[in-house]
């Protein structure tokens, strides 16, 4: 298994009083906290950091971690020297943190798993859950508008016939049902990690997020699109076709509508109750007097006009 | 590794078209039901409904888990983690315009 550096990992050095590792973990845990950060890898970093701070925060663990010294170096292969359980039993240690197999092989063969305790003494006692699993799954904007399946894979922690735990992976096929919005989660229960001592199994918590789509926004239930049309169709008020997830429909443009001028197409955003609807914002669109009978026909419309534009600008 | 299919799994989408009584939703965050009650004295979560059963919305079960973590990570008492939360939505909410 591969060595941790604790004190690499939470940025300080291995003299470090125990107030400095206080504050370097908690400057660390609200810039990488999962719930708060939006650095990628935020996930990752913050479950080594907690693993860290478990480790270094207690004094008996990190004078048992202490002893392999300084020349050890993060990712080297590491095996405990042979009389570590004699000399040290940390019982199952990380009472304050109560999702099992959270932490590193190289964590759990030292201070053994980190399982039980809880929410500060508040989880429920006797009757522990398994861990509950948070997993995220991207889908284009069309299969949240029509419902779709998804075959996710996961790494669950799995007991053992000796006891230990081990991580497994689990592949479900997940039904994605018409009309989910971005950011909502899915919550399939039961499906988390195993529960230990006949207790229930964890829940499995899928969170939506939605592919950038080429030409809609999604705004909740709401879909936005910017439509090009041409001078004329906006000024003369045409009927123009419409893409909407549920197929084109025609729109009736307002004669003498401007770049900016948004219409609505009541229920043809995401399905639900009620229905979202299709937001439609007009984008004039000027061709290039580029021959011509284009150049005459600009000219011709110049000639006719004198209205100024920028008239509110006061030029 | 092993590996095994479960085929067609359906979940609960958690949105306001469900509700969980106190003791589901206390259930799915694995925590007694006080310290829900805790959450929702101090705003963290709100009821759906003010009869006398309460009823959270399924949003409630995403915003009560995320709250217990800021409290056990971040050492924050509930009114500083209700803060987070609200202020996150609010962030999500101007990076979506």
């Amino acid at each position: 298994m591969e060595f941790k550096d604790y004190y690499q990992i939470l940025g300080v050095e291995r003299d470090a009083s125990q107030d400095d590792i206080k504050r370097a973990y908690r400057r660390l845990a609200r810039k990488y906290h999962p719930d708060v950060s939006k650095e990628s890898d935020a996930e990752a970093r913050f479950k080594e950091m907690k693993e860290a701070y478990e480790v270094l925060k207690d004094p008996e663990k990190r004078s048992a971690y202490d002893q392999f010294g300084a020349n050890w170096k993060a990712g080297q292969d590491f095996q405990p020297p042979p009389n570590w359980q004699r000399e040290y039993s940390f019982g199952g240690g990380g009472e304050s943190f109560g999702d099992a197999g959270q932490f590193s092989d190289f964590f759990e063969t030292l201070f053994g798993q980190a399982r039980g305790g809880g929410f500060g003494g508040f989880r429920t006692g006797g009757r522990m859950k398994g861990e509950d699993i948070n997993a995220s799954v991207t889908i284009p904007l069309e299969d949240a508008y029509r419902g779709a399946s998804r075959t996710i894979t996961l790494e669950v922690p799995e007991a053992d016939t000796d006891g230990s735990v081990r991580r497994r992976r689990k592949t479900l096929n997940v039904k994605i049902p018409p009309g989910i919005t971005a950011g909502k989660r899915i919550r399939l229960e039961k499906q988390g990690g195993p529960g230990f001592g006949g207790s229930p199994p964890g829940d499995l918590y899928l969170a939506i997020d939605f592919e950038p789509h080429p030409f809609y926004r999604a705004d909740g239930r709401d879909i936005h699109l910017e439509l090009p049309v041409t001078p004329w169709e906006a000024a003369l008020g045409r009927k123009v076709k419409v893409p909407t997830l549920g197929g084109a429909v025609d729109l009736q443009i307002p004669a003498g509508s401007s770049s900016g001028k948004m219409l609505r197409l009541k229920g043809r955003g995401l399905s639900g109750t009620p229905p979202g609807d299709q937001y439609v914002e007009l984008k004039v669109v000027v061709p290039p007097a580029s021959d011509e009978k284009t150049r005459e026909l600009y000219e011709t419309l110049e000639r006719g006009h004198s209205v100024n534009p920028r008239a509110k600008l006061g030029v | 590794m092993a590996e095994r299919t479960l085929a067609g799994l359906r979940g609960i989408v958690l949105d306001e078209q469900v509700t969980f009584t106190l003791g589901e939703l206390s259930h799915a965050c694995g925590v007694r039901t006080e310290l829900v009650v805790e959450m929702v004295d101090h705003g963290v979560i709100e009821p759906a409904t003010s009869t006398d059963e309460w009823q959270f919305y399924g949003d409630s079960i995403v915003r009560a888990q995320r709250a217990l973590r800021l409290v056990q990570d971040l050492e924050l008492n509930w009114p500083g983690a209700a803060l987070v939360l609200d202020l996150l939505d609010e962030l999500d909410r101007l990076q979506k315009r």
